[in-house]
């Protein structure tokens, strides 16, 4: 490997990415300048992360063109990008967790001598930077030994080795402490002095605010805005991630119902993930569930389904004692969800559309033998009412764009006809376009008299379609914010614990 | 809903394309269904010019009766098979079912019952225990969480030691007057088709339309593709699987029940390998092994042609009939080859 250089400036040049149908990034060009620290900001979806995995080497541009000190290079996998001296710490850890830290340091750079390993070498080098990091452990440690916030420092002490001249970071802070986070703030502060350029991306507009030089924001796949930090607050910073026409996106809303709630719990916890949960939810309501990821929210409502050891005070729908173990007894009682892992868990994405459009209601059309024409019927009647978007009726499910499986999804969960309905992450992975018509939907939903959960990363959606939303932290509700609290910064504060 | 209009046109020529890809696919998928009966179809021409005996009536109705054990539980092992799981003991279920209902059926006899209410008492002893063995699969399965593979490699060890140890390493063998009561449910044939085949016949229209028509078939394959994405749809996982092996159970008492007549003895080799022919047949019928789809047809189609391969052997000296499990052996590796890209 050449030794990379000391300052490395690295320019974005008209960047676009698209996955398939779905564009996420629309021409990106900025530059980043040695020795500084950059905070890159944008909502969920923004492209911010697709952007530095490109960056990183992870993922292939699919036009534009990326520069490294002045060359245009193109990386066909992280070790290229390696070489020039750019690393990105994932959110999700890239640690073998069977392997030692001074194995997992040296994974795929492994020193040598002759034929075998130089374990000394690489054992005495894996003790320096990890005493840059602050880590006290031996380099002999298994990983798997570790907790989350010392596998954060191993990665970082990982960069450091491989001699980063370019660090991504995307939310480091998620996972660490107060104090934990202070060593880290301490240590960026000196890769700056030694001229290597940070790149931090992060929720957290107060960690933004005070170790940042500069920020860029990205919104909707464009580059939007870039600024030295000191000019901007953290009221502005917010205003240019969310910037759009949020009045055309959203429907109008209406008045919060004033009907007693047909959904009441009391006390829901969810052993290692949620506890003492009380909320409510009436009639032709949409609540929302807002919080950081691991807050809880998505392992609270499965708790509630019976998809999780759970305990409960008490669970009323529509004013009546309800015992839930499983997502059947849930759908019984009116109460269907929506998963947010479509793939993994909403969609039979083998099986042909019909069959998963009528899998959750699948006695109606029993009896006993099945009707397949019904069921053709009823797919029919679900493409004109979702706006599902399909050629042919009998694809496969993997054969719809990812908006379109989305309102599949959605057309299967209320199939069998709930009252109460929790969408999680509704519109993950959609196009603005799918985006819009499933907030139109959700508020008919609500208007024929459904009570409506929406758990959902993306803050201003939540602020978009709410009548109330909770804040959940670290597996507790936080706050409860009415229709003239919400703002982003009240929630990123309640989320965040600054409040 | 309102339709922005730039979304649906940046995806209409990605849907085309898709929709273009799709169909290119189901031809596949077509013809890789039809794969087996081609198979069939080549092997009986095969057959016939290599012994002219091959295409007699006879010789066509004793490859289907032999075919009907192994083809009725391969019925039940593929909605096994379809759900995800498998079943290792079939074949020493079927020989520790025999040496029960014998041993039953010999106790009736000495107690003077009519003949005729001994086998019928006997049957229904054969589907009822494999239905129980099936159930005690299933309820270790589901409510002990335990592989199906590690379970039923257990039983099969299980079910085959009692027998010897029941038969003392010897055969448990039929009273002779029972025996004479009891043959035309092997040997008797109706319209010219042995009883048998009937019962075979009947256990896969039946399966097929189970499979395609009911919503418990649909929920065999639901969870078989994916078992979570059924749980969250609401459908009852556990209870769905325990049925699919207990029906497996069942099909097995019904094959046995068959089976028993023709020899009128179980001994320790009874039933040997027949879990490797049901599950042959079902992966050589073009049922995934990983489960979420597959087909009846198929697998009695898969069932057939395994027979036929060892009754053409039989026929014919070209290759040793001591070879019969390595030619079918070959035909599972090369019918697995070529459905490589359906999966």
């Amino acid at each position: 490997m050449t030794p990379a250089p000391r300052a490395v400036t690295v320019a974005f040049d008209g960047i676009v990415k698209a996955f398939g149908a779905v564009q996420v990034l629309h021409g990106v060009s900025f530059e980043l300048a040695p020795g500084r620290v950059v905070g890159l900001l944008g909502e969920n979806g923004a492209g911010k992360s697709t952007l530095m995995k490109i960056l990183a080497g992870y993922e292939a541009p699919t036009g534009g063109e990326l520069r490294v000190a002045g060359d245009r290079v193109v990386f066909d996998g992280p070790r290229a990008a390696e070489a020039r001296g750019i690393v990105m710490i994932h959110q999700e850890f890239a640690l073998a967790e069977d392997l030692t830290i001074a194995q997992n340091v040296f994974l795929g750079h492994e020193r040598r001598r002759g034929w075998w390993l130089d374990d000394k070498a690489m054992g005495a080098e894996t003790a320096r930077v990890l005493k840059l990091v602050g880590l006290q452990a031996s380099p002999e440690t298994p990983v798997r030994q570790l907790i989350v916030a010392e596998k954060q420092l191993v990665e970082i002490a990982k960069a450091l080795q491989r001699d980063a001249r370019v660090l991504v970071m995307d939310e480091p802070t998620a996972t660490l402490t107060p104090g934990e986070t202070e060593r880290l703030f301490a240590l960026i502060a000196q890769l700056k002095a030694d001229g290597v350029t940070v790149v931090y991306i992060s929720h957290k507009l107060d960690e933004i605010e005070r170790i940042t030089d500069e920020v860029v924001v990205m919104r909707d796949g464009r580059f939007v805005a870039r600024s030295a930090t000191r000019e901007l607050t953290r009221h502005q910073m917010a205003n240019l991630m969310v910037g759009r026409e949020i009045a055309d996106l959203y429907p109008p809303k209406d008045a919060r119902p004033t009907a007693p709630p047909l959904l009441t719990v009391r006390d829901l916890t969810v052993p290692g993930w949620a506890r003492g949960l009380d909320f409510e939810v009436a009639p032709g309501e949409i609540l929302g569930f807002a919080g950081l990821v691991g807050a809880g929210r998505t392992e609270a409502f499965e708790g509630l389904l019976g998809l999780r050891p759970h305990t409960l005070r008490s669970l009323e729908i529509d004013g009546r004692a309800a015992h839930i173990r499983n997502p059947r007894e849930a759908a019984s009682h009116g109460l269907t969800y929506l998963s947010e892992d479509r793939k993994g868990k909403g969609l039979h994405v083998q099986f042909g559309l019909a069959e998963n459009l009528t899998l959750m209601a699948l006695k109606r059309y029993a009896a006993p033998w099945l009707h397949p024409g019904a069921e053709r019927d009823a797919l029919k009647a679900a493409v004109g009412e979702f706006g599902i978007r399909t050629g042919a009726l009998d694809i496969p499910a993997a054969s719809l764009s990812g908006g379109n499986q989305q309102k599949l999804a959605l057309a299967k969960v209320l199939h069998p006809g709930p009252r109460v309905l929790v969408l999680d992450e509704p519109t993950r992975g959609v196009d603005v376009g799918a985006k819009r018509d499933i907030y139109f939907l959700i508020q008919r939903l609500a208007r024929e008299g459904k009570a409506i959960v929406v758990i959902s990363s993306e803050l201003v959606e939540l602020i978009g379609i709410c009548h109330r939303i909770v804040v959940m932290r670290a597996g507790a509700i936080q706050a409860t914010l009415a229709a003239d609290e919400l703002t982003e910064e009240a929630l990123i504060a309640h989320a965040t614990g600054l409040h | 809903m309102p339709t922005p209009p730039d979304s649906t046109e940046a995806r209409a020529p990605a849907s085309e394309r898709a929709g273009a890809r799709e169909g290119v696919t189901r031809a596949w998928a077509r013809l890789h269904g039809l794969g087996p009966v081609l198979g069939l179809v080549v092997l009986c021409i095969a057959g016939f010019l290599l012994n002219h005996d091959f295409a007699t009536l006879d010789n066509a109705m004793n490859v289907l009766t032999r075919t009907a054990f192994i083809g009725i539980i391969a019925v039940g092992m593929c909605f096994v098979i379809i759900s995800g799981g498998i079943d290792l003991s079939v074949g020493s279920m079927a020989a520790l079912i025999a040496g029960g209902v014998i041993l039953l059926m010999n106790a009736l006899g000495a107690r003077h019952l009519a003949p005729w209410l001994t086998v019928v008492l006997g049957a229904g002893f054969a589907v009822l225990l494999g239905a129980l063995f099936g159930l005690a699969h299933g309820l270790l399965i589901t409510r002990g969480r335990i592989e199906p593979f590690i379970v039923t490699l257990g039983t099969l060890g299980i079910f085959r030691a009692t027998l010897t140890w029941l038969s003392d390493g010897g055969a448990i063998t039929l009273d002779n007057d029972l025996a004479d009561a009891y043959a035309p449910v092997y040997y008797a044939a109706v319209l010219g088709i042995p009883v048998p085949v009937w019962v075979f016949l009947v256990m896969a229209v039946l399966g097929g339309a189970i499979l395609n028509r009911t919503a418990y078939g649909r929920y065999v394959q639901a969870i078989g593709s994916n078992e979570q994405v059924a749980r969250y749809a609401a459908v009852d996982v556990d209870f769905t699987k325990l049925v699919t092996y207990m029906l497996l159970g069942a099909c097995v008492g019904v094959a046995t029940l068959l089976y028993v007549p023709r020899l009128g003895s179980a001994s320790p080799t009874t039933g040997l390998l027949w879990e490797l022919e049901a599950i042959a047949a079902v992966i050589v019928g073009g049922t995934a092994l990983k489960g979420g789809a597959g087909s009846i047809t198929g697998t009695v189609v898969g069932a057939i042609l395994l027979s036929v391969i060892s009754n053409i052997l039989n026929l014919t000296s070209i290759i040793s009939v001591y070879l019969n499990a390595a030619v079918q052996g070959g035909v599972i590796i090369v019918v697995a080859f070529m459905q490589r890209r359906r999966r």
